[in-house]
């Protein structure tokens, strides 16, 4: 491993530099970078989470240490079936997710298929509606007495119960956070290497055998980093299970507790302990799956795989399947489109008319909150990016002491409710007053993109270590061995073959931060300075206000639908452009 | 580049809107009520007084109070406006709330049975308030239903799974609305009352709005809800109606000056100008529709609207004893959560099968199925605490948590109690389905 360098990498360059030698003598500027990003980590996710975490660890009678609320909560008969109702909740989530994945990612990075950007764009679309904005539209249209059961019952009499109980939690989880799982398993297979898959063919391989044993392995890091962050945020999420009303599963249990008014009990910051112990299990768990693999390949694959052209049958199969669940997948957004333009829906299939005047309602109080949103979720995703590379580069090249617990409490942040984390940002930074500005740190609008950044690091991160792990370490080795500075070989070669994967967690970051509520309700203290998604929950607090938040939750959508698809091209350019320029 | 020009002009926006927000004459108001509601009333304070700026921040109730807790070290708010009265005896319980002088005319001291202001000057009501229950038309004629008038119909097997609610623990309307059965009809009464109503439940939402919301879009038919989300849902077109039962409190909608308030004389102007005619009227704003507190506004309301210095009956039956309710506010919250927010299916199933059960031996001769339903009816009625040790202010304790002093100790863990009445609630549960089941058998 060349990991013992001295030099300086390009992403650490100007914190590095501008550090006087004396000050530490001894450590490399990777080990200042290293250095640099825990403590960033340490003040703004672990002080804030453990102000609030130690009450878990208080005896709310007599504030001494105590470890009998854990003892409590494994006694207590509602939690141990909470926890087991979100155990399968995700796991059953991840099943469905992948059901949904699978197809998408496969048939449009295998085959020639048209509106493949398309349809990898229109994948990632439900990511990016707040999940509270989500549900509604669902109960609109698979709910009790939504569109499609209203009309089973006229026409055939007999309904389905879609969105009841833990069924509906499943549905909407899966839908919502399914493109975790495709956009890592797209970038995982757009790079394998095509010569792999060549010689597998040579040597006789073909079609499912060939999927099962080479491709579907070869894919295996994307998958599981997609398949990791789904399960992990399923455990932990909050607003869905909230919205359909499910009470019985940890997360709501932790936020019913921790939120009521005037009420003190420790089981709820119990339940957050629990929480962020488990996600970091599980992670830990797919960390072991994956140790003494080498997925590496050695050429950035012309391409990614041989795409082949498909016979006109498997054509119709294959535009059926994608045709299905695009539209599953879309119905949030299909509900939401029909109540922007709706006057009133209720009890009926569909609204009763059709207007403009929610746009109209919307756009004239709703400027800032999109202007806001687009500063603090860029904010939060172009750091987070930066924040991701340089931890996934530091977990998996160097041998700095502790790395492994960067990643682990970057990642823990996952863990961490939102509505935790702005309790902690209001107790622990509200007495700071931000220098020149005079306000208390907790109420100026920069800790908003903080808590963001924090809060959707962990998905940056897991792309980035994806998008890394693809990058064969020869390669670097090649360009070192050439004379290229640690410096130079990062800019010119890791980063450019990691261009992929970033995009992917700037977007990911990105979208997801454009619509988080939980840490900004309790840190918005302006409104001036709220983002959109606060914005959607004020009109949907009063009846006359459904239709212009919904109007807003399709601004927010065709907002950061358009940063997608932008994306989507600039990959797919620079994979032609790769292509190509592997032709001559 | 068009994108980079929108972000530089949004970072300008924002900080001239961060200079703004602490400019002379402003005054932060902490709300739960919706910008519907808050927008015209600060339309109109700012006509009225254009020296001041208004910062409204909505919040949910309860996060509003711990928003004003966690920031009472540094404070920046200066108004907390809120519906429910126990939110405001929470901080000032706390010493949050500043004790002001407020000059107002011609508003009465109490509105239905309820008295109007903190009789300690803490906090004002400036509306008034009832519960009662609201519906959505086209479900129930879909279901071939009538719409339930007094909470007691609420529980016929008819509505079963119609009807919606919110929590106490989640919404401090729908605590009053309990507490105000409890103390109309009696601890075991009411209590039982609840669970039978709780029966017929569709679900229990997060938020207090989620009821309305849920009868707006049809997906229950029934909801139990504060007044105004009835008015104002009606007002926005949708099928919905309204009615107040027999027992309901009218109470008043309220607000107060947090202490410490960087701006006290804004806030000060702020209350007093709710509370004049100007301000009082902007209240029949058909997106609001809150009963004023000004009998005088009432001449300008519309037709069929509710006035309650005139029509007596509304409200009128419940003399709400705020301390009572004080003194178990958050028991009351976990009792209603362990019994039934998050028992619900057990709850539902067993008395789904009583209700079968007794459709089935609706005549009365069968002695024995008879007893079978008696003891089933009485195990979902029991409850695990009586009256007296619910306002036992050394039980209450546990529940809240708060220790005056570091010496001070509390006995029992919450955690602990609330695993005794879950096992023992699920059990009878169980018990109760069983032996229902058994007489629809015989």
């Amino acid at each position: 491993m060349p990991s013992t360098n001295r030099s300086t990498p390009g992403v650490s360059a100007g914190i590095a530099d501008r550090l006087p030698k004396w000050l530490v003598p001894n450590l490399s500027g990777l080990n200042m970078v290293a250095l640099f990003i825990a403590l960033l980590l340490i003040g703004l996710l672990l002080v804030p989470v453990a102000q609030v975490m130690i009450v878990a660890f208080q005896d709310p009678a007599t504030g001494a240490a105590t470890l009998q609320n854990f003892l409590d909560f494994f006694r207590t008969s509602l939690f141990r079936e909470s926890f087991w109702n979100s155990f399968y909740v995700s796991a059953m989530s991840v099943v469905v997710a992948t059901a949904i994945a699978l197809p998408l990612a496969y048939i449009t990075t295998r085959f020639h298929f048209a509106g493949s950007v398309l349809i990898q764009s229109l994948g990632f679309i439900p990511l990016i509606m707040p999940p509270f904005v989500g549900a509604v539209a669902m109960q609109l249209i698979f709910g009790r007495n939504g569109t499609v059961n209203l009309l089973l019952r006229d026409y055939l009499g007999f309904d389905i119960p879609f969105m009841e109980g833990l069924n509906g939690v499943i549905l909407v989880q899966s839908i919502h956070y399914f493109p975790f799982i495709l956009i890592n398993l797209s970038a995982s297979l757009r790079n394998i290497d095509r010569s792999m898959e060549e010689a597998a063919q040579n040597l006789g391989s073909h079609g499912m055998r060939l999927f099962r044993r080479i491709v579907f392995p070869l894919a295996m890091p994307g998958y599981i980093a997609g398949a990791a962050l789904v399960f992990i945020k399923v455990f932990d999420d909050l607003g869905t299970p909230l919205l359909l009303n499910v009470n019985n599963m940890l997360a709501p249990q932790a936020y019913l507790r921790i939120s009521s008014i005037g009420i003190s009990d420790p089981m709820g910051y119990v339940i957050s302990v629990i929480l962020v112990v488990f996600s970091v299990l599980s992670l830990w768990a797919s960390f072991l799956f994956m140790r003494g693999k080498d997925y590496a390949t050695v050429q950035k694959g012309g391409g990614g795989m041989a795409k082949r052209n498909l016979k006109p049958a498997e054509k119709m199969l294959a535009y059926g399947v994608v045709i299905f669940i695009l539209l599953l997948v879309l119905t949030p957004h299909i509900g939401l489109t029909l109540l922007s333009f709706g006057t009133i829906w209720s009890f009926a299939p569909l609204p009763d008319g059709y207007t403009l005047q929610n746009y109209v309602t919307m756009w004239e109080g709703s400027k800032s909150f999109i202007m806001n949103t687009l500063l603090y979720a860029g904010i939060a995703a172009t750091a987070d990016v930066i924040l991701g590379t340089a931890i996934a580069y530091i977990v998996l090249r160097t041998n700095i002491f502790g790395r492994k617990g960067l990643d682990y409490l970057a990642t823990a942040a996952l863990a961490v409710p939102g509505v935790v984390l702005g309790i902690g940002y209001l107790r622990t930074f509200h007495s700071v007053d931000v220098p020149f500005v005079g306000e208390p740190l907790a109420s100026w609008w920069v800790v908003i993109a903080l808590a963001l950044m924090i809060r959707r690091l962990p998905y940056a991160l897991r792309a980035c270590m994806a998008a890394l792990q693809q990058v064969s370490l020869a390669l670097e080795e090649a360009a070192e061995s050439l004379g290229a500075t640690k410096k130079r070989t990062i800019y010119k070669i890791v980063v450019p073959l990691m261009k992929g994967g970033l995009l992917a967690g700037f977007v990911t970051s990105f979208a997801t931060a454009a619509v988080e509520l939980s840490a900004t309700i309790m840190l918005v203290s302006s409104n001036q300075d709220a983002p959109l998604a606060y914005g959607i929950y004020l009109f949907m607090q009063t009846p006359s206000g459904r239709g212009a938040g919904a109007a807003l939750g399709v601004v927010a959508v065709l907002l950061v639908a358009a940063g997608t698809l932008a994306s989507q091209v600039i990959i797919e350019r620079d994979k032609k452009a790769k292509a190509s320029a592997d032709m001559h | 580049m068009n994108l980079k020009h929108l972000f530089f002009s949004s970072l300008a926006a924002t900080a001239l809107a961060g200079g703004t927000a602490v400019a002379e004459g402003s005054i932060t108001v902490i709300t739960s009520f919706p910008d519907s509601m808050t927008g015209p009333i600060e339309a109109a304070f700012e006509a009225a007084h254009p020296e001041y700026d208004l910062e409204v921040l909505n919040k949910k109730t309860s996060a509003g109070v711990k928003y004003i807790q966690e920031i009472a070290s540094d404070n920046t708010a200066d108004i907390f406006w809120a519906s429910a009265p126990d939110a405001f005896e929470v901080l000032k319980s706390d010493g949050m709330l500043d004790q002001v002088q407020i000059a107002s005319e011609g508003i009465p001291d109490m509105i239905g049975a309820y008295p109007l202001n903190d009789p300690d000057g803490y906090y004002f009501g400036f509306a008034g308030a009832g519960y009662g229950i609201m519906w959505n038309e086209r479900y129930l004629k879909a279901n071939d239903l009538e719409p339930a008038r007094e909470w007691a119909e609420l529980a016929d097997p008819k509505y079963h799974g119609h009807v919606g609610m919110s929590a106490p623990s989640r919404s401090g309307t729908t605590h009053l609305t309990v507490e105000t059965v409890l103390q109309g009809d009696g601890w075991d009464d009411g209590w039982a009352k609840w669970k039978w109503i709780a029966g017929n439940f569709s679900t229990v939402t997060e938020r207090s709005f989620g009821v309305p919301d849920g009868v707006n879009t049809g997906s229950f038919g029934l909801g139990i809800v504060i007044d105004f989300f009835g008015f104002s849902s009606k007002a926005s077109g949708f099928p919905v109606d309204f009615a107040y039962p027999t027992i309901t409190a009218l109470v008043p909608a309220n607000v107060a000056v947090v202490k410490n308030a960087p701006n006290q004389q804004g806030a000060i102007a702020f209350v007093e100008f709710l509370l004049t005619p100007e301000g009082q009227s902007v209240l029949l704003d058909p997106a609001i529709m809150r009963l004023p507190v000004n009998p005088a506004s009432y001449a300008n309301a519309p037709e069929g609207f509710p006035n309650p210095f005139e029509d007596s009956t509304i409200g009128a039956s419940v003399k709400f004893d705020v301390e009572k309710s004080g003194a178990r506010y958050n028991l009351v919250n976990s009792m209603f959560d362990v019994m039934i927010t998050y028992r619900l299916d057990d709850l539902r199933s067993a008395v789904n099968a009583i209700q079968k059960a007794e459709m089935k031996h609706a005549d009365g001769d069968n002695a024995e199925a008879k007893a079978l339903i008696a003891e089933a009816r009485g195990l979902i009625e029991a409850n695990p605490i009586d009256e007296a040790t619910s306002l036992d202010p050394d039980f209450a304790a546990i529940f809240t948590k708060k220790r005056r002093t570091a010496s001070d100790t509390v006995e029992g863990r919450q955690a602990e109690v609330e695993q005794e009445w879950d096992a023992m609630v699920v059990e009878n549960y169980r018990r109760a389905r069983e032996l229902a089941e058994q007489a629809a058998a015989l």
